[in-house]
């Protein structure tokens, strides 16, 4: 669907080279278009196979407002629905996920669908002889979400019938998500450890510019990290530091840890901090580990892949994982000032359960409703949203290491501390929200 | 008593908090004491599954100093809560022990700024005998919440 050319003009007055118009992360018309544009012209995260590892079983979630069904078929497929019957509209399940067996079955009428999709059943059917129902060329089936793919599991849709592909799309920025299945011995990952869901009022965008934002951690993170580091030196020496205070201390690292730590940045946005080393770089070794991965990879590929330590990778809009703990964080913007962030962890499988520990260790501490770093983060967003209702500025500041002639589409590693990887990821935003085009004027 | 002095002690522990006497409040845990709220309903498992709360002393002592710390900016202003506990109930004692195993129903309020938020649950105390008195060896708070979508929860349900 195309904008109109209110909507166009709006869109492209919000982004400069070098800065962002308030109103991208405080005005629901710019969000509506978000849904509309934005978050079907890109491939969204949905979901990870290992959810749905049996025929029948299902895991429901909205993306771009549209409430969808991920189901695992008998022949051993993922097929995307949209979850909604076709007879009166009533989602087919409410629950997140669970097994569906060999049918779905609307609540309402027990109208019934295979699992991919097709009607099944409608009860006392003759009462639709002679209506044009038999001609809808929708009441054959549940839709289907046509654009789907599966990378080492990840499940991304794109909604839009036409559009960038995956592989254009993301590129070689997928090597993030090779890295974190490659770090199983077996090559696979398994969803396990529950889900945090943390609601954040603010805008979806601001979480995912600190994910690079590395001029805060040492600032917004002093008392809670500083702390642990304080207490953990004032133990008597020679102690091995438990794991908690291993995962919080790298949080206060200086300015110029973060500025020598690198950032990656890919075309559409996507980008990674921690090119060179990363705060999960220094973590203590895990027992028989490195063993199972050397056996599996022989020596030097695993220590290639247990090399890398990529600190946030950003696949913009909706997913950001971090491959050295094991643990993704998934954006579900509910409105310009309301966003869910998940928090899902996987374990490695053919690794040893110390890591899977580590992992979910790692994400109650740093992202969970209850984490001293989680507040405040969430406490400067909401700073943010609230500050930015101001009119004093229209705009908001990306200038950090920016320069005239910058390239603005190419692969590029700079500095830890650049503030490229957000100037990329508006660019990115702006394309995808207006590449559909202009329509007529209203 | 041991039953009488366990009630009493549960009533007191949350009072401390109520009242922001955070180190008090420390000194009433074991050395190996912990401070455990699920995700998951049900939830056994502290290591592979991830929990809300699974502090040790280490932990709920970096807690506390955080905030006395000027710069903890989420508690500025700082947050206040309120613990409305049913009476207690003993649910097991270990005289030869010295343990004693606590379920107490709860409504938790929190408010921070002009915003309140409302949790509801059952704490479990397991509790020690110690030379200096009564110690927390488990408290397990399942909240009814726990698997739904929650703000920042910034003091101690």
């Amino acid at each position: 669907m195309p904008l109109s050319p209110a909507d166009l003009d709006l869109v492209r007055g919000s982004v400069r080279a070098d800065s962002v118009h308030r109103r991208v992360y405080t005005d629901p018309a710019i969000f509506a278009l978000e849904q509309q544009h934005l978050f079907r012209n890109t491939w969204m995260f949905l979901g990870h196979d290992s959810q749905v590892p049996n025929p029948g079983d299902f895991y429901s979630a909205d993306i771009a407002g549209e409430p969808l069904l991920m189901l695992r078929q008998a022949d051993g497929s993922v097929k995307v629905l949209y979850n909604r019957c076709l007879h009166k509209g009533a989602k087919l399940v409410r629950a997140e996920s669970g097994n569906a067996g060999r049918f779905l079955r609307c609540p309402y009428h027990a109208w019934t669908y295979h699992t991919d999709g097709s009607l099944a059943g409608i009860p006392f059917k003759a009462g639709y002889e002679g209506t044009r129902l038999v001609d809808c060329p929708e009441h054959t089936g549940l839709d289907e979400v046509r654009h789907v793919r599966l990378y080492r599991g990840f499940v991304f849709v794109r909604l839009a019938d036409q559009g960038i592909g995956f592989d254009e799309f993301f590129g070689e920025s997928l090597s993030s998500i090779d890295n974190l299945a490659d770090r199983s011995p077996e090559g696979a990952l398994e969803f396990a450890g529950g889900v945090l869901r943390y609601m954040h009022d603010c805008n979806w965008k601001p979480f995912i510019e600190n994910l690079h934002d590395t001029m805060h951690p040492m600032v917004a993170h002093e008392a809670a990290a500083g702390t642990a580091k304080r207490l953990w030196s004032e133990q008597p020496p020679g102690g091995k530091p438990p794991m908690a205070v291993e995962l919080l201390t790298p949080f206060v690292e200086g300015h110029a840890f973060f500025d020598k730590m690198g950032i990656k940045v890919y075309p559409n946005g996507h980008s990674y901090t921690g090119v060179n080393f990363s705060i999960h770089s220094k973590y203590s070794d895990i027992p028989g580990y490195e063993e199972s991965m050397v056996r599996r990879y022989g020596d030097e590929r695993a220590h290639a892949i247990l090399g890398e330590v990529r600190h946030n990778t950003l696949y913009f809009p909706n997913l950001t994982i971090k491959g050295a703990i094991q643990a993704i964080r998934v954006v579900r913007p509910i409105a310009a000032d309301r966003t869910l962030i998940e928090s899902w962890t996987f374990r490695l499988k053919g690794a040893p359960d110390l890591l899977l520990e580590r992992t979910c260790m790692y994400t109650r501490l740093i992202n969970a409703p209850t984490s001293m770093v989680g507040h405040d983060d969430l406490h400067c967003y909401r700073s943010i949203q609230e500050g930015l209702a101001s009119s004093a500025n229209d705009w908001v500041s990306l200038h950090r290491n920016h320069r005239p002639d910058e390239d603005v589409t190419s692969t590029a590693v700079v500095n830890g501390t650049s503030e490229l990887s957000m100037r990329r990821m508006y660019q990115s935003w702006l394309q995808y929200m207006t590449c559909d085009g202009a329509g007529e004027a209203a | 008593m041991i039953r009488d002095e366990a009630i009493r002690f549960v009533v007191h522990e949350a009072r401390l908090i109520d009242a922001k006497r955070l180190d008090e409040w420390l000194v009433l845990f074991d050395d190996d004491g912990r401070y455990w709220m699920p995700l998951a309903r049900g939830q056994q498992d502290r290591r592979t599954h991830t929990s809300l709360f699974d502090e040790d002393r280490l932990l709920l002592q970096i807690r506390v100093e955080r905030l006395k710390n000027a710069r903890a900016y989420a508690q500025q202003p700082p947050s206040f809560c309120h613990h409305l506990l049913q009476q207690p109930s003993v649910e097991r004692v270990d005289e030869a022990a010295g343990r004693v195993w606590l379920r107490t129903e709860f409504n938790y309020t929190e408010v921070h700024l002009h915003e309140r938020i409302a949790l509801a649950g059952t704490a479990y105390h397991e509790l020690v005998r110690r030379d200096a008195g009564l110690r927390i060896a488990m408290k397990r708070v399942d909240l009814l919440e726990c698997e739904m979508p929650l703000p920042s929860i910034q003091l101690f349900p």
